[in-house]
């Protein structure tokens, strides 16, 4: 067994146990706090795996999101932050139905896969990120291998067809709404204070 | 260049060819190599600060350990914090309050993994000696030392401490927008985020760096600069701290070895960021004043001398001390506005953040767009050399007035004198 499988047996292990954990732990910011472990292990198993790109994005995406979290978790729950939450019986429930219809796809889908062919030796030579934005903008040609050099060279990519801008813009839109209305439901609400003449006594007691 | 590989490489080529054996001792002898290098960091910022700030408070800081200058002195007080008696409050979150401090490093030590100190010397690569998306990863992971600090500041069971984590909340993720989108000019003239082969392009004279490619990257150099240290919440954005208000704001609790491990992380993130900020603008590794060039040598010094190993030259070495020294300056910087400038307001770290620094993030971003899209080679050229030279005129200027000025207070000797 090479390094590289030992690190993703540990790395794998880890993000399970951390995840179960933010089931299991009753208290929002410990929950959240094991919610970054699950999500900064996914990470790792990207890193490993070569998808440099998909692991910062993860990272740089979801900390800030359990970051943001913990904020509203200690800001919404109530006065003490270390608020336990209680579990009914109903949601555990709708948890073990839901949970059990996931694992039913994913052991099916599971079942269908074939093992992938040995991949071949030698250093991995990834796409770079600029390959990436040229596919997001429709160019087809981008070739997998490229020399990774430092300056970039001057070919202009031919747009061939918009193949995810679309979907890419369709998404920002989305979000931006989402933003508007967060920030529509979370401004402060001022009341209309009715015009009343301050009585003599109260200002002559404010008056220095 | 020629072959470009990493310290597995090395560890393969000098005989560990048992399986795994080259990988485990390349990334432990990285781990060790980093975690020495912040701790030595460390220790010679917070002696540096107590000079800097004695110096701009007209003190004299720490002179009893260690001779006059005092250098010891960080010593002792890892000594002392050692030694000190590791308490948690009773109405803490034990388990919470015992991870903070190791969240808090880890996110900056992850960060340095992927920081260059010199041509292929990261410590992580994926393949072929880069690591092609370097900056985007230490973006990703510095914000990571954030969530340490919040969480020290909810598991404390103290409100001064909450207090604190959640300033720092608010204003991690107001700053980090304009401070990423400062980060794109130079990655979009570059064309790559790896912050090595960004450096690669800026080598040669210092009219080469992108801080003087055009007047957008001039001010994205100081908008970043700007976001950098409120990312570090150094003053005047220490609002998670903030002494006069807060007690200590997020640390308030700890003490000891937990609190150091605090302070081992901000030293280490202003030095990353200090990092990004001269691999991205500043040239990197490259002096900027390549004499050697004159004379038909390679203005990079990265294959100079190319002894024991390609990677481990003599030429990389100097290039890590360069682009030691530019980062330690851009730490120093720090210090001095630390104790120059007072502390802000809470509302007005916002207002900064929301009305100034992201409009002039967002325009400095389209300007340089615009700029490599339509302006003319040689008016870009132009426009270069006459920001690159005013700049060192002025710097020289300020230099030369700083060192010629007299005190406007009398001296000891004049007293003595007047006498």
């Amino acid at each position: 067994m090479s390094v590289y499988a030992v690190l993703f047996y540990v790395l794998a292990g880890l993000t399970a146990l951390s995840a179960v954990a933010v089931v299991l732990t009753t208290s929002i910011v410990r929950a959240a706090t094991w919610l970054l472990f699950t999500l900064a292990g996914t990470a790792g198993i990207f890193f490993l795996l070569g998808a440099d790109f998909l692991g910062a994005g993860q990272l740089l995406i979801y900390v800030g999101g359990t970051l943001v979290l913990v904020v509203f978790g200690v800001m919404l729950t109530t006065q003490d932050p270390r608020l336990n939450l209680q579990i009914g019986v109903a949601e555990w429930l709708i948890g073990l139905v839901t949970s059990l219809a996931l694992l039913g796809v994913l052991v099916v889908s599971l079942a269908g896969l074939q093992e992938p062919p040995d991949a071949p030796e030698g250093p991995r030579s990834l796409p770079p990120s600029r390959q990436l934005g040229a596919v997001l903008l429709g160019d087809t040609r981008a070739t997998p291998v490229a020399p990774l050099t430092g300056t970039p060279q001057l070919n202009y990519y031919a747009r061939v067809r918009v193949h995810y801008l679309l979907p890419f813009e369709l998404l920002s839109v989305h979000l931006l709404v989402v933003l508007i209305g967060a920030a529509y439901l979370a401004r402060a609400k001022r009341r209309r204070v009715d015009a009343q003449p301050p009585t003599s006594s109260s200002a002559q007691g404010v008056a220095p | 260049m020629s072959a470009k590989w990493g310290l597995t490489e090395l560890f393969q080529a000098w005989g560990f060819s048992y399986p795994g054996s080259a990988e485990i001792l390349a990334a432990l002898t990285s781990a060790v190599l980093l975690v020495g290098f912040i701790a030595l960091a460390a220790l010679f910022f917070i002696w540096l600060e107590r000079k800097v700030s004695a110096r701009i408070q007209d003190r004299l800081g720490p002179t009893r350990v260690g001779g006059y200058i005092g250098w010891a002195q960080s010593i002792a007080d890892g000594i002392k914090l050692f030694v000190k008696e590791d308490l948690v409050p009773a109405a803490a979150d034990g388990w919470l309050f015992r991870l903070a401090p190791y969240v808090a490093f880890c996110g900056t030590f992850v960060a340095f993994i992927a920081l260059p100190f010199a041509d292929g010397w990261s410590a992580y690569t994926s393949g072929m000696g880069v690591f092609a998306i370097g900056v985007l990863f230490m973006l990703a992971v510095l914000s990571t030392e954030v969530f340490g600090v919040i969480l020290a500041g909810c598991s404390s069971g103290n409100k001064w401490a909450l207090y604190g984590g959640m300033r720092e909340a608010a204003q991690m993720v107001s700053y980090e927008v304009p401070m990423a989108l400062c980060v794109l000019v130079p990655v979009l003239l570059a064309g790559t985020l790896d912050l090595g082969a960004i450096t690669r392009q800026q080598s040669g004279w210092f009219f080469n760096w992108f801080v003087f490619h055009d007047p957008f990257t001039f001010v994205a150099f100081w908008t970043y600069f700007t976001c950098a240290v409120a990312s570090c919440k150094r003053a005047p954005f220490d609002l998670a701290e903030a002494e006069s208000e807060l007690v200590a704001g997020f640390h308030t609790e700890y003490s000891g070895l937990r609190w150091a491990f605090f302070f081992m992380a901000e030293y280490g993130t202003m030095f990353a960021v200090s990092g990004i900020a001269t691999h991205l603008f500043l040239g990197g590794w490259n002096l900027g004043l390549p004499v050697w060039s004159l004379f038909g040598a390679p203005a990079d010094l990265a294959a100079w001398l190319p002894w024991p190993h390609p990677i481990l030259s003599v030429g990389n070495l100097l290039n890590a001390g360069i682009f030691t020294f530019k980062c330690f300056l851009l730490v120093t910087v720090m210090m001095w506005l630390r104790w120059t400038l007072p502390r802000i307001r809470i509302d007005q770290v916002m207002s900064a953040c929301l009305i100034y620094l992201l409009p002039i993030s967002c325009v400095v971003l389209m300007g340089v767009c615009l700029w490599q899209l339509f302006v003319p080679p040689w008016w870009r050229i132009v426009v270069a050399y006459s920001l690159a030279a005013g700049w060192t005129v002025f710097v020289l200027a300020v230099g030369v007035r700083l060192f010629s000025s007299t005190s406007q207070f009398p001296q000891a000797s004049n007293v003595a004198a007047i006498r």
